[in-house]
């Protein structure tokens, strides 16, 4: 079934549908999509329980206790890559999610981001070499990064230096959703108050997170998408425990003065990041990854010297013709984008991508 | 009444039949204190947004921190930075000066190698003041506002201490009271404050930081050690800090927090230890902290700064000081040395001696190797000799062989040496 409309979101309508969207860029539907997600943030904001709840099921095991003599030497930060197969009416995600450990947990972190950096261009690099063989593999496994899940800690003032820094050197890599982790620290006044100053420190610093109202065109999506935006950052709250009532199993978390349900939005976000990330948003994510993030990756490794914005997009439009139709068409609808003044995020993206 | 007359220890304790007065002291000293007020500097310290202003105000009940507005533009903070807010508090008459520090910018840097320094710079700083002031020859009015507890802030992570935690505590237990508070813990869940506590205690123990706790000694009535002993074992305290009150189901207002599942209150010990930390701090443990911040940490300090600065201790100005005692002290001392001085020499005898033996008997090998030469020599000499003395011999002996032949042929006629060539010719005639 060939994709009928050169649409990128073709379904992206109500909550209700779990349509997948038509990107069958991704073919093999018995190992199903590959989607990479990406997990960074201090330790104790909840990065592990987050990924055990959002796929339901224990994919990290609670660490061992901690050891009171490497407790003043923080581990150095690593990569731990975890694969989990997902299905849902029979259509499969191949999932694998990276967690980093020790991300801004030593004393002195100027080497964290350049390790996040070197890591996901090295990614990016594999696409490249594999894209530029003469015999491409057709079971290659892609390990592009479509998302990176951001835990901003729950100070209640404004993002730390650490933050922005992150978001500063990643943004024109990889998506970047700000997450708050714990946020069960925080009353409602409280999370409005700290969201404000969370998106008015973004704005003046122009940050690049993840814009989902990056395709202007469907305008069904685009109201919804307004609407998801309001809720940036995310607070996330994680389960602790099932609780089985005669609705069917609750996922709570228990307080002696009360109790949270995990999945319950007007407590917390986490229902709403989860649809965003495993249902909604999938494609648009891995389509602003491979067509926008990847790309301009591309350019920038091949030409040799300076940056000239027309040149480049003669020569992508070029071979895009070789490619597909469709793909010319998505180039064009991007640079159509680039050029009006909507959606200044994406403006900003290439701004900063192209000011290094 | 009777009593003998003591110096020194074993006094004689002598209960009262009747009623002098003099347990009326406290009292007097209550009074006393009460009109001059008391003085207590508290330091806070714990990244930005973990809740140190309000849990000051809670405690106090009093805005001593005023509430932080949203800047309009955040400032890129660089460093930490020390700030002081003085207050004076009143209740029953009794007045309160409190000082609290504040250290923004303490943990919030991407690189947090030195963030303890200048803290501790400023603790010091404040014993060197009032060391310049002890020393001073009007010493009336002294002022003083050393540190008498820190409240350290840690981030309720659920896993145990970090580095930095470590860092500024390993430096600065030895200069203050340290009192480790875990910061917002309504975001931990019944089970994860047990094991966070116990961990962090781990790692305290492990790395052997000293933290102020309460400690009950003989004169406590078994009350209070319940009391202390109760407290002590919830170190390091879970708190949480509001200022708003909250209605609970029956009515009340109580300070809390609501949240949309449920209402945390303060001063609800299931909910959180801030009874406990606020006992400890202002109700029981207050004068302790800073007795111990004056006769402890402070003298510490003291003796530190002044031998580091070259003084020598006086004995001599001690009463408890024993002079038969330190006599034989030094006769000891002088004896070790003696002792000393005098292995020393044997040590040095000896190696002379040995040094000795080794350079005669260099000189003993020597004199026999030249002895052997020369009586090599002299053999040789006396073989040539002997050789020379055969040679002659033979020579002498052919001769007198022909002298007798000649001698023979011609009896009578006296022999004439004659060369030996000649004896053939001799022959023929």
């Amino acid at each position: 079934m060939a994709p009928s409309a050169p649409s990128i979101n073709s379904t992206m309508s109500s909550r209700m549908a779990t349509a997948r969207p038509s990107s069958y860029r991704h073919k093999s539907e018995k190992r199903g999509m590959t989607y990479n997600i990406m997990l960074v943030g201090q330790a104790g904001l909840g990065r592990r329980t987050f990924l055990n709840t959002l796929c339901e099921r224990a994919v990290i095991a609670s660490p061992e206790a901690p050891n009171p003599e490497t407790a003043n030497v923080a581990d150095p930060m690593k990569f731990d890559t975890y694969e989990v197969a997902m299905e849902e009416e029979g259509t499969r995600i191949s999932l694998t999610v990276i967690d980093t450990p020790g991300f801004g947990d030593g004393l002195d972190n100027t080497s964290c981001f350049k390790q996040l950096q070197d890591y996901i261009e090295a990614q990016f690099d594999e696409v490249l070499v594999e894209e530029s063989r003469v015999k491409r593999n057709r079971r290659y496994r892609d390990h592009r990064i479509h998302v990176l899940v951001y835990f901003i800690a729950p100070t209640g003032h404004s993002l730390r230096e650490l933050d922005i820094e992150l978001i500063r050197r990643l943004g024109e890599y990889v998506n970047i959703i700000p997450v708050i982790g714990r946020a069960d620290s925080f009353t409602v006044e409280e999370l409005d108050a700290f969201r404000a100053n969370v998106m008015r420190d973004i704005v003046y610093y122009k940050l690049p997170v993840y814009n989902f109202c990056w395709d202007e065109t469907d305008s069904e999506a685009l109201v919804e998408n307004r609407e998801i935006m309001d809720h940036i950052p995310f607070s996330v709250v994680t389960c602790d425990e099932v609780f089985d009532n005669e609705y069917g199993s609750v996922r709570i978390r228990r307080y002696p003065w009360g109790t949270i349900e995990i999945d319950d939005e007007a407590q917390c976000d986490f229902a709403l990041l989860r649809y965003i990330l495993l249902n909604s948003h999938i494609a648009d994510l891995i389509n602003y990854t491979e067509d926008m993030l990847y790309e301009n990756y591309r350019t920038k490794k091949l030409e040799v010297g300076g940056y000239g914005e027309n040149d480049e997009e003669e020569d992508d439009d070029e071979e895009e013709q070789a490619l597909g139709a469709s793909k010319k068409q998505d180039k064009s609808k991007a640079a159509a984008i680039a050029d009006t003044d909507g959606g200044g995020d994406v403006l900003g993206k290439f701004d900063s991508g192209f000011d290094n | 009444m009777r009593s003998a007359q003591n110096q020194g220890s074993g006094a004689i304790k002598k209960k009262m039949n009747g009623y002098v007065g003099f347990s009326n002291f406290p009292n007097q000293e209550h009074r006393r204190s009460i009109k001059r007020g008391f003085n207590f500097t508290l330091m806070v310290v714990g990244e930005s947004g973990l809740g140190k202003s309000t849990l000051i105000n809670t405690l106090f009940e009093s805005k001593v921190y005023p509430t932080k507005e949203t800047e309009v533009e955040t400032p890129a903070r660089t460093g930490v930075e020390i700030t002081s807010v003085s207050a004076d508090i009143q209740e029953n008459g009794v007045r309160l000066r409190l000082s609290v520090v504040d250290t923004p910018g303490f943990g919030d840097s991407i690189n947090n190698d030195e963030a303890w320094r200048p803290i501790l710079e400023n603790i010091e700083s404040r014993f060197d003041a009032y060391l310049a002031q002890e020393n001073r020859v009007n010493r009336s009015k002294i002022v003083d506002n050393r540190v008498n507890a820190v409240l350290y802030f840690i981030r309720p992570s659920g896993h145990g201490l970090r580095a930095i935690d470590i860092e500024f505590m390993k430096h600065l237990h030895t200069r203050v009271n340290l009192i480790p508070v875990i910061a917002r813990a309504d975001t931990l869940a019944g089970r994860e404050v047990e094991t966070f506590k116990a961990r962090i205690m781990a790692d305290i123990n492990f790395h052997g930081i000293q933290i102020f706790k309460p400690v009950s000694d003989q004169f406590d009535d078994p009350e209070t050690v319940a009391d202390n002993k109760a407290i002590a074992s919830k170190v390091p305290f879970a708190v949480v800090g509001s200022e708003k009150l909250v209605d609970r189901e029956d009515g009340t207002k109580v300070r809390g927090r609501r949240y949309p599942w449920g209402v945390i209150e303060v001063e609800n010990e299931a909910h959180n230890d801030f009874v406990s930390l606020r006992q400890m701090l202002l109700r029981t443990h207050m004068e302790e902290l800073r007795d111990a911040t004056d006769v402890g940490l402070y003298e510490a300090y003291r003796t530190q700064k002044l031998l580091a600065l070259g003084h020598v201790q006086d004995n001599g100005v001690f009463r408890e000081f024993n002079p038969r005692q330190q006599l034989e002290e030094e006769e000891r001392l002088h004896g070790a040395k003696m002792g000393k001085l005098e292995a020393e020499m044997a040590a040095v005898f000896r190696q002379k001696v040995q040094e000795k033996e080794g350079k005669l008997k260099q000189s003993e090998e020597e004199l026999h190797s030249r002895h052997q030469q020369m009586k090599s020599v002299l053999e040789k000499q006396r073989l040539e000799l002997e050789e020379k003395r055969a040679r002659i011999g033979t020579g002498m002996q052919q001769q007198n062989t022909s002298i007798d032949v000649v001698a023979a042929a011609h009896p009578g006629e006296p022999v004439q040496r004659m060369p030996s060539k000649d004896k053939k010719k001799r022959g023929f005639f």
